[in-house]
């Protein structure tokens, strides 16, 4: 089987049976990591450019070092480095880019719908590294592997998230993928951050952290994005902690198996407190090491067949 | 032309003991030795010579699987993808006499592929390998060192191995490939 998709622009695109796709195929790259030679020929002479219009390290390293594996070239252009800052538009550089004959394009922007634009301009194949407050699906593949690892399932389970929903794309992607695959998802946030008719994606909203957390077999907790809080959402980091802050006694509120997710990277003792954090039912550290198979089985779903003309 | 049944049940069972007495005879015994299969029939296979093997010696060789699909010369060209396979290497491969086991060998595409893939896990002192049906038409040098049946085939023609643990039913047919 194979993923008939030129693109991997967000998980509403994705139908279940894809998404399992990528996720079986990523638990079959992760043996890759362990090996003492971490590569294997699959993408010989393919060339992919991250191109990254907002500041990232976990997720341009993780696509860096996915395509570096599988022996493609990568290539990192990062905005405030680039012609971006000389006036070029996104649609020239874009042209520009595919003029050297890329294969790939794995685009992160502050502008919703960036990707989908982008991929539009080129024939090579784009991949959205996350788009303003829209989609974020690498990261929601690699919740959904850790969670499907960890539990063995997807199906059946109920998922908490709880943080500034109204500007996660992370959130997004996750409501997308879990209920797809069968989850029930809550989310959990102040007032503020709580966009009107998020429900409509399929999901439950309430604005009480601890009445969503109760009985969930996975908390993913968001990181409060401090460089979005210059309108201020809530009046002090100290209150936020106090209501949405995710600490060992709220732990317990959920299922005595349950499991702690975060993006990344973590704000210590705002959203979730250091003994949650470091605590063993945290997989933070899962999430980053699944984060470079999946990303892998995306390339290799993309890449590694004959185009459909 | 029609579907033959070439090998049935107790045909693939006899053909696996001997080949198992063949290993054993070949390699003075089964010091060092480590069987790998090809997912998913290969895979299969291996873990039965592995019971032969056993029955005989009364020693549990380790098994493993060597998936070659990320080491194939066809990917970016067919427009059919391979669905990934879990890759199972149970011991460093340093000085080890492997082994690989398959179903079929036909253009011995894969084998190079799997023994590029083993390669990345050391250096073993040899490979061998053991095929259940040798349908001919080679092509890349590679020979098998065991064959539970050499089959002549023509390019018309399919070789199925079907097997109980993945088909429900042991038995080897060639039918008329598709589309041929």
């Amino acid at each position: 089987m194979r993923l008939k998709r030129k693109d991997l622009l967000g998980i509403e695109d994705l139908r279940a049976d894809e998404i399992e796709l990528i996720l079986s195929t990523a638990e079959s790259f992760k043996e890759v990591s362990d090996r003492e030679i971490k590569k294997v020929p699959t993408l010989r002479g393919k060339t992919i450019i991250n191109l990254f219009y907002e500041p990232s390290t976990r997720t341009r390293t993780s696509f860096e070092i996915a395509a570096k594996r599988m022996s493609a070239d990568a290539i990192n252009i990062s905005a405030s480095s680039s012609s971006v800052v000389k006036g070029e538009t996104l649609k020239d550089t874009a042209r520009n880019l595919e003029a050297m004959k890329p294969d790939c394009i794995v685009v992160r922007h502050s502008s919703s719908g960036t990707p989908r634009m982008l991929s539009k301009y080129v024939a090579c194949s784009v991949v959205n590294a996350g788009d303003g407050a829209h989609e974020h699906p690498s990261q929601a593949l690699l919740d959904m592997l850790t969670v499907k690892e960890k539990k063995g399932r997807i199906d059946g389970l109920s998922i908490a998230i709880v943080g500034d929903i109204a500007h996660s794309r992370v959130a997004r992607s996750n409501i997308y993928g879990f209920t797809k695959l069968g989850a029930s998802v809550i989310v959990a946030g102040p007032p503020t951050m709580m966009p009107p008719g998020i429900e409509s994606l399929g999901c439950r909203a309430t604005t009480d952290m601890e009445s969503a957390i109760k009985g969930a077999d996975v908390v993913m907790m968001l990181r409060i994005q401090t460089e979005r809080q210059k309108e201020s959402f809530f009046p002090t980091i100290r209150e936020y902690s106090r209501l949405y802050g995710l600490n060992e006694e709220r732990v317990k509120r959920a299922k005595d198996d349950v499991i702690i997710l975060h993006p990344g990277p973590i704000n210590r003792g705002v959203e979730i407190s250091p003994e949650v954090a470091d605590g063993p039912y945290s997989l933070i550290l899962d999430q980053v090491t699944n984060g470079v198979a999946v990303r892998m089985a995306i390339f290799y779903l993309l890449l590694g067949a004959a185009r459909e003309e | 032309m029609t579907r033959r049944v070439v090998m049935d049940d107790k045909g693939i069972d006899r053909a696996l003991a001997r080949i198992a007495h063949e290993i054993i005879e070949r390699n003075r015994g089964t010091d060092k030795l480590v069987i790998l299969g090809i997912p998913t029939r290969g895979y299969e296979l291996a873990r039965r010579l592995q019971k032969k093997i056993e029955e005989i010696e009364s020693v549990s060789l380790p098994v493993g699987a060597v998936d070659a699909t990320l080491y194939r010369d066809d990917l970016g060209i067919k427009k059919d993808q391979p669905t990934l396979k879990k890759m199972d290497i149970p011991i460093p491969m340093d000085g080890r006499i492997i082994v690989m086991v398959d179903d079929v060998l036909f253009t011995g595409r894969t084998i190079r592929a799997a023994m590029n893939a083993l390669m990345d896990f050391g250096r073993p002192l040899s490979i061998q390998l053991a095929v259940l049906v040798d349908r001919g038409h080679r092509e890349l040098p590679i020979k098998a060192d065991y064959v539970g049946k050499n089959a002549p085939t023509s390019m018309k023609e399919g070789v199925k191995v079907h097997l109980m643990e993945t088909d429900g039913v042991n038995e080897v047919v060639i039918e008329p490939a598709p589309g041929a």
